[in-house]
C-alpha cells in the first residue's frame, strides 16, 4: 500500500496540466490518486478493497452468484441499513442501543396483526415499520424532552422490546404468514433473482441519506448539532427536532431490517437482532469515520465500514475459519482494519501538507 | 453630552439620531447587584466601546441588551420607541445581533454553510450550495474579510478569522445593532488586525451601529467613536475617543481600585 500513498509528491490542490508541472501518464495517475486520496472515505474503501481481493484470491468460490448474494444480502444489507441510523444519531451526539431490538419485535408484530386480528398483510408491514419509527419517537421523547442520556434511554426500551417479543412470542419461532410472502419477497428472499433485493435496497436508502446527509437542510443541521449544540441552538436551529427525527429514521431502520431478514430467512426468530446489529452498525460507523463525540461522519464511510465487517464474516466463514475460533478472528481482523485506516488516513493527512 | 466629568453620571441625551437608548438600567440577581443605574446611547452608524474591568457588569448588560435576560428595572428604547425584548430570537428580529466569543460557528461545516445557517438557499429538496458559495465569497469580500476560501472548513481557519465571519454574518443577516462580546480576546496581534480592519470597515459603511466590549483600551480608542467606562454597575466616563486617552482610562480604572483596595483595609 506504500505505493498507493505516493502522492505525497504530487502537489495538492493543483489542477491537472498546471503550466511547469511534469506532464506524463505516471504524473496524471499521481495527480489522480493524490485527489482520490483526499476523500475521507479513501482509506475505508483500500481496506474494503484488500479484503475483497484477499478472498477472492483465498477461495475461488468467493465471486461464485451464491456467496455474493450471501455476503451482499445476507450479511451486509442489513448492516449497512442499520449503519445509517446510527451514523446519523452518532453525528448529532446521540447513539441507539435499541436498534437491534426493534428489528426482533418488528416481525413479529406483523406475525401478530396478520394471523391473530386478521389484519391485511401490506398493512400489518406498514404498522411493523411504524412500530420502528414510534420506537424512535419515544426514544427521542426520553433523550431531548425528559433529557435522559440516549445510552440509557434506549438501553431501557431495548430491553423493554426485548421482554415484549419474548414474552408474546414465548421464545418460540413463527413462521412468515402465507398472505405476506408475497409482499416479503421484494423484501428479499434466498430464492432467484430476490435474493439481491435486500442489498439493492441498503444501496438505494444509502444513496437517499448520503444526499439527505450532505445536501439538504437536515444534514447540515444534524452535523450542526452534534459539532456545536449551543452554537446551532443561537443560529436559530431546532435541536430537539433534528435528534428525535434522526431517532425515527434508527428506529425505521431497525423495523426494516427485522421485517427484511425474516423474509430472507422464511423465519421468525426470536433470537434474530438484539445487541449484535447495533454493534455491528457503530463499528462499522466507526471504521467509516464517524466520531463517537458527534460533529463528524458520512454515510458513504459507514457504507464502506459494514462492507469491511460482512466481508469478514462472509470470508473468513468461507475461507474455513470454524465457528467457534470465528470471533477470534474477527476481533483481530476489525482492530487491524481499524489500525489500517487509522495509519492510512494519518499518512494521507501528512501528503496534505 | 460630549463631555461629562469622571464622576458624574452622563445624562442620555434625548437625541433623535440614536437607535439605541437605555435609560436607568439595573440588574439585581438575588442579593447582589450586577447593574445600578446604566444609562447608555448609540448613535445610528456609531462604533461605542464599553470598557470596565471583570465584574464591573459589561457582560450582564450585553445579555440585557440581546434579550438574554430582562433588566431588573430601566427602559430600552430602539429608534426612539420603547421595546422590552422578550428572547434573544426577539431581540434579533428587531435587528440586534450578539456576537460571542463561543462565536456559534460549525467547525465542521464549511465557511459558506456558517455564513447561511439557518438562512441556507434552498432549492427543495437540496441546499444550492453554489448561490450560497456565490453570496458568501461576495460579502466576505465587499467586508475585506480574507480566508483562503470560502469552501474551507472553519475548523481549518485562524481565531481572527472565524471571528470575522461571525461578524460577517452579523451584518449579513441585516443586523442594525451589533454586540461585539470582547472580539479581541485571546487573540495576536495579526489576528486582532483582522478584526479592527472589520470595525472600521463597518464604522465606513455607517449601516451598522456597534458596541465593542473590550479589554484593550488602545484598541478600543483607536477603532471606536465613543468609549464608555463602566465601574461598579454605572457608567462612569462617556467620552469621544478623541477626547480621552489610554492614559485617563487607566488612571480612573486605578483610582477605583485604589479606592476599594483602602475600603477594605480600612473595614480590615
Amino acid at each position: 500500500m506504500s505505493e498507493i500513498v505516493e502522492p505525497k509528491a504530487a502537489v495538492p490542490g493543483h489542477p491537472p496540466g498546471e503550466p511547469g508541472e511534469p506532464g506524463g501518464p505516471l504524473a496524471v495517475l499521481r495527480r489522480g490518486g493524490s485527489a482520490f486520496l483526499r476523500q475521507r472515505e479513501a482509506t475505508v474503501f483500500l481496506v474494503a478493497l484488500a479484503l475483497f481481493l484477499y478472498f477472492t484470491l483465498s477461495n475461488s468460490a468467493f465471486l461464485g452468484t451464491n456467496n455474493l448474494t450471501t455476503w451482499l444480502s445476507g450479511y451486509a444489507a442489513q448492516i449497512i441499513l442499520i449503519t445509517i441510523g446510527e451514523v446519523l444519531l452518532l453525528i448529532c451526539g446521540e447513539i441507539d442501543l435499541s436498534v437491534g431490538f426493534v428489528f426482533l419485535f418488528a416481525p413479529f408484530l406483523m406475525h401478530y396483526l396478520i394471523d391473530f386480528y386478521g389484519v391485511p398483510a401490506i398493512l400489518a408491514i406498514l404498522i411493523s415499520l411504524l412500530l420502528g419509527v414510534a420506537v424512535g419517537w419515544l426514544n427521542g421523547f426520553l433523550t431531548v424532552t425528559l433529557r435522559l442520556p440516549s445510552f440509557i434511554t434506549t438501553l431501557g426500551t431495548g430491553f423493554i422490546l426485548w421482554g415484549l417479543a419474548l414474552t408474546t412470542s414465548h421464545a418460540a419461532p413463527a413462521n412468515i404468514p402465507a398472505s405476506a410472502a408475497g409482499i416479503g419477497k421484494f423484501f428479499g428472499t434466498q430464492s432467484g433473482g430476490f435474493a439481491w433485493a435486500p442489498i439493492i435496497w441498503a444501496v438505494v436508502f444509502v444513496a437517499v441519506f448520503h444526499v439527505v446527509l450532505t445536501r439538504t437542510r437536515w444534514g447540515l443541521y444534524t452535523i450542526s448539532v452534534g459539532d456545536n449544540l449551543l452554537g446551532a441552538q443561537e443560529a436559530g436551529i431546532s435541536v430537539g427536532r433534528i435528534k428525535y427525527g434522526n431517532f425515527m429514521i434508527s428506529g425505521f431502520m431497525g423495523a426494516l431490517v427485522g421485517l427484511q431478514v425474516a423474509f430472507y430467512d422464511s423465519t421468525i426468530d426470536p433470537s434474530a437482532g438484539q445487541w449484535q446489529p447495533m454493534f455491528y452498525a457503530v463499528t462499522a460507523a466507526v471504521i467509516g469515520g464517524t466520531a463517537m463525540l458527534g460533529g463528524q461522519g458520512t454515510i458513504l464511510g459507514g457504507f464502506l465500514g459494514a462492507l469491511v465487517l460482512s466481508l469478514l464474516l462472509d470470508g473468513l466463514y468461507l475461507v474455513g475459519v470454524n465457528a467457534n475460533p470465528l470471533y477470534i478472528v474477527f476481533g483481530a481482523a476489525v482492530l487491524i482494519a481499524m489500525i489500517a485506516n487509522v495509519q492510512l488516513t494519518r499518512l494521507r493527512e501528512a501528503g496534505r501538507q | 453630552m460630549t463631555t461629562t466629568t469622571p464622576e458624574g453620571q452622563a445624562a442620555p441625551a434625548s437625541s433623535d439620531g440614536d437607535v439605541l437608548r437605555c435609560e436607568h438600567i439595573s440588574k439585581r440577581y438575588g442579593p447582589v447587584t450586577a447593574l445600578t443605574d446604566v444609562n447608555l446611547r448609540l448613535a445610528r452608524g456609531e462604533v461605542l466601546g464599553l470598557i470596565g474591568d471583570n465584574g464591573a457588569g459589561k457582560s450582564t448588560l450585553l445579555k440585557i441588551l440581546c434579550g438574554f435576560q430582562p433588566p431588573s428595572s430601566g427602559k430600552i428604547f430602539l429608534d426612539g420607541r420603547e421595546v422590552v425584548f422578550r428572547s434573544v430570537d426577539h431581540a434579533r428580529s428587531l435587528g440586534i445581533e450578539a456576537v460571542y466569543q463561543d462565536l456559534a460557528l460549525i467547525n465542521q461545516l464549511s465557511v459558506y454553510h456558517n455564513m447561511f445557517l439557518h438562512r441556507e438557499k434552498v432549492r427543495w429538496p437540496l441546499l444550492s450550495n453554489r448561490a450560497m458559495r456565490k453570496l458568501a465569497k461576495e460579502h466576505l469580500d465587499d467586508m475585506g474579510v480574507k480566508i483562503p476560501s470560502v469552501d474551507s472548513q472553519v475548523a481549518q481557519l485562524s481565531g481572527g478569522q472565524r471571528q470575522a465571519i461571525a461578524v460577517a454574518r452579523a451584518v449579513y443577516s441585516e443586523a442594525k445593532i451589533l454586540l461585539l462580546d470582547e472580539p479581541l480576546a485571546a487573540m495576536g496581534v495579526k489576528e486582532g488586525a483582522i478584526i479592527l480592519d472589520l470595525v472600521r470597515r463597518l464604522r465606513e459603511r455607517g449601516d451598522v451601529s456597534v458596541i465593542i466590549i473590550a479589554h484593550n483600551y488602545g484598541q478600543v480608542l483607536e477603532v471606536c467613536d465613543r468609549v464608555n467606562l463602566i465601574q461598579h454597575g454605572e457608567i462612569t466616563l462617556d467620552k469621544y475617543s478623541r477626547e480621552t486617552s489610554v492614559q485617563e482610562l487607566t488612571e480612573m480604572v486605578v483610582a477605583e481600585f485604589r479606592k476599594a483596595l483602602e475600603e477594605r483595609q480600612r473595614s480590615a
